[in-house]
């Protein structure tokens, strides 16, 4: 990215103050806020019961919900490889492939670990994908949504371009809802690192019902999604 | 064409879109849909506490934001700069429009892909592009559906093809973009979804809207279903996205709480299929993200409601909520108030953002029900600001001697031949909720005061000017 630039600033701002009746601000204190349903939302539930949340609302969406351990989960992929029909598949380059185990499943079956070295090799194979691979960071119960930090490794383009994607969710990453995946980024950011530039909270395949409201699924994103979920991770 | 559509007065809109029965059949089936999982997904789901509750907290984010709107703007330019994103301060769509061609002539762009966007459609972006030789292409459905017909505009925040049905669409595709198939909803999204495939890949720049900015962190939230917004913002090599100045947030904490508001509210939704999160990349970058990250901030006339009475119209999150409860647009659809805002939101906004003298009648395309100001999830006082719309209306001269008193008194009501045809046919269906037993007992807005101590007739089913009409040709009033 190109060095940043502002433009315009000060006297847009100027007059915003002026309309509002005062003098620029430059420090305000977000304040404690009286209400915060968001905390309180299946706050109480076990994890069994979040799991059992998320596998329902993934469901609902239409997401194929698959359950396995650490140990089965290599023949688990490759299940959802034949489910989907095999063919071109890709993966993002992520290490946790190799602590689950699962590099030599993605050589045998010829899966395209994404490569950006390779530059945009990498668009085209995700363009013919049957199925991309990737890994969910966080998972939100309330709603069966998986979440992705991307970055140059962790390509967008994996959950978006084949017609299925195929996300890999520990146990242990499913949260109740939105608000501990933001608590989250905001920590990040209050501690001065830097955010992924592009931090995508995906529900399974994408839809429209632009169309006399019908839901149609499957428009410019993946048109089949599966969760596999791995009980003891 | 910008903010504006069609050419024709008010009332004029208002009289073709009575005629046309089959728009308000249209308009009241989608109305009837969005509204009914709206309710489910909001006061009906038990599992996110009281509703309510949520409204107030979405009611103090965005107040707090809009009290100190310099200084969010400041730290979400200073972020968004800091990782190597150029911010444009626009205060006029036509700086806007100028900014926004400057990057497309630097880039020599020829072709750019664009994700729904209301405020790009309020300053005519489309047009501006296309001035200077660039082909702009929607990439969401309805709007490429509303761009395949080329004169026709949104009729709704949400869903901007509304108003046409699918064999309609069909012919349209048949006739401008070589659609083969049949009027079947899948086949038609199929269709497009293989003609914009290569159209994303190919493009010069990208161009979003931006439902919230995170101040905290310089990020562009957008809220969205289809993964457009998402090919949009992957493979160009330059991104612009441009927001109306007051959609933001102070952090991602607050974001929280207004996708949750926004999803429920708009389509009935837990969360969209894609919220995507769009921050300038500092690492190296990515095969698939862009080089160049352009954000377009607009005042275009916001900054006239700050410090007044209206200030909290800019609290609006574009859900359409308001739009879908309210019963005059769903008699008059949304081509009616020659706006791209319709509805209660779009009554109030537009005279704001266009002044009275274009969009000052519109104000009067309410009942005063005050559905919208319920169902708002941010707690707009919408049917309050509509009455304070007409009175400035009235008393800056605006309206005909003869119909001040008139408009004051009623509203939408007995001033010219159009309201009143709207207001006689409209009231049984406005009153149908709180009828029991032939009478109503517990009305909203100016039924209120009465029904507090007394009970209000139904109104009738059939009006005195359509009685009459059939008396004189010898018909009898059915009672």
């Amino acid at each position: 990215m190109s060095k940043g630039t502002i433009h315009n600033r000060n006297k847009f701002l100027n007059h915003i103050a002026d309309r509002l009746g005062r003098e620029r601000k430059t420090d305000v204190q977000l304040p404690d806020w009286e209400y915060q349903p968001q905390w309180d939302v299946h706050q109480d539930r076990m994890e069994d019961e979040l799991y059992s949340l998320f596998k329902e609302n993934s469901e609902e969406k239409g997401t194929y919900v698959v359950e396995t351990t650490k140990d089965e989960l290599a023949e688990t992929v490759e299940d959802i490889m034949e489910r989907y029909g095999g063919g071109t598949m890709v993966a993002t380059k992520d290490n946790r492939f190799d602590d689950y185990g699962l590099t030599d499943v993605l050589t045998k079956n010829d899966v395209h670990v994404w490569e950006p070295a390779s530059g945009n090799l990498n668009i085209e194979v995700a363009k013919q994908a049957n199925i991309g691979f990737l890994f969910s960071d966080v998972s939100l119960a309330e709603s069966g949504t998986i979440t992705q930090f991307n970055d140059r490794d962790i390509a967008r383009s994996v959950s978006l371009l084949p017609v299925a994607y195929a996300a890999i969710v520990p146990k242990s990453s499913i949260v109740p809802r939105m608000t501990q995946a933001t608590e989250q980024i905001h920590k990040q950011v209050e501690d001065g690192q830097n955010i992924s530039p592009y931090i995508n909270f995906i529900t399974g395949p994408s839809n429209s019902a632009d169309i006399e409201m019908n839901i149609v699924v499957g428009v410019h994103g993946p048109v089949k999604a599966a969760h596999i979920v791995v009980l003891d991770a | 064409m910008a903010m504006k559509i069609g050419e024709k007065p008010f009332f004029d809109r208002v009289d073709d879109a009575l005629d046309d029965d089959f728009m308000r059949e249209s308009m009241a089936k989608a109305q009837d849909g969005l509204r009914g999982k709206k309710v489910a997904a909001t006061e009906g789901d038990e599992s996110i506490g009281d509703w309510e509750t949520w409204r107030s907290a979405g009611e103090d984010i965005r107040r707090h934001t809009l009290e100190n709107l310099d200084y969010y703007l400041e730290l979400l330019s200073e972020n968004f700069a800091k990782r190597g994103g150029h911010v444009f301060f626009a205060e006029t769509a036509e700086e806007a429009n100028a900014y926004i061609q400057q990057v497309a002539k630097e880039k020599n762009a020829k072709n750019i892909t664009k994700a729904k966007s209301m405020v790009t459609e309020e300053i005519g972006m489309n047009e501006a592009l296309e001035d200077i030789g660039c082909q702009v292409h929607e990439t969401d459905l309805a709007e490429y559906i509303l761009q395949a017909e080329e004169e026709d505009r949104p009729s709704h925040i949400v869903v901007p093809s509304l108003h046409k049905n699918k064999s309609q669409i069909q012919d349209t595709l048949k006739e401008k973009a070589g659609y083969s198939g049949t009027d079947q909803p899948e086949e038609i999204t199929s269709f497009a979804r293989s003609r914009l495939r290569d159209v994303f890949m190919n493009a010069d720049i990208g161009i979003t809207g931006c439902n919230f900015g995170v101040a905290e962190s310089g990020s562009v939230s957008l809220v969205t279903n289809e993964g457009n917004a998402n090919m949009v913002t992957s493979f160009p090599e330059t991104q612009i996205s441009v927001m109306g100045m007051e959609r933001l947030v102070p952090s991602w904490e607050e974001l929280d709480v207004m996708v949750n508001l926004l999803s429920r509210s708009a389509v009935g939704q837990k969360i969209t299929t894609y919220v995507t999160n769009v921050t300038p990349e500092v690492e190296e970058e990515s095969v698939d993200g862009p080089r160049d990250f352009h954000l377009v901030i607009v005042d275009g006339g916001r900054s006239k409601a700050l410090g007044t009475e209206f200030q909290s119209a800019l609290h609006c999150i574009r859900c359409a909520a308001c739009v879908n409860v309210c019963p005059v647009y769903r008699h008059i659809g949304g081509h009616a108030y020659g706006s791209i805002y319709q509805g209660p939101i779009g009554a109030v906004l537009s005279p704001i953002l266009g002044g009275y003298e274009e969009y000052g009648e519109l104000p009067y395309a309410s009942s005063l029900c005050a559905a919208c100001t319920e169902a708002c999830p941010v707690k707009i006082p919408l049917h309050e600001q509509l009455i304070r719309h007409r009175e400035n209306y009235v008393e800056q001269g605006y309206s005909q001697k003869s119909e001040q008193a008139a408009m004051k008194a009623f509203g939408i009501g007995a001033s010219t031949p159009s309201l009143f045809k709207i207001a006689t046919k409209g009231a049984p269906v406005f009153a149908k909720p709180f009828v029991h037993e032939g009478s109503i007992s517990n009305g909203l807005g100016p039924m209120k005061l009465w029904t507090k101590i007394r009970e209000l007739p139904a109104p009738a089913n059939e009006n005195f000017r359509k009685w009459f009409i059939e008396h004189k040709k010898g018909g009898s009033r059915d009672e």
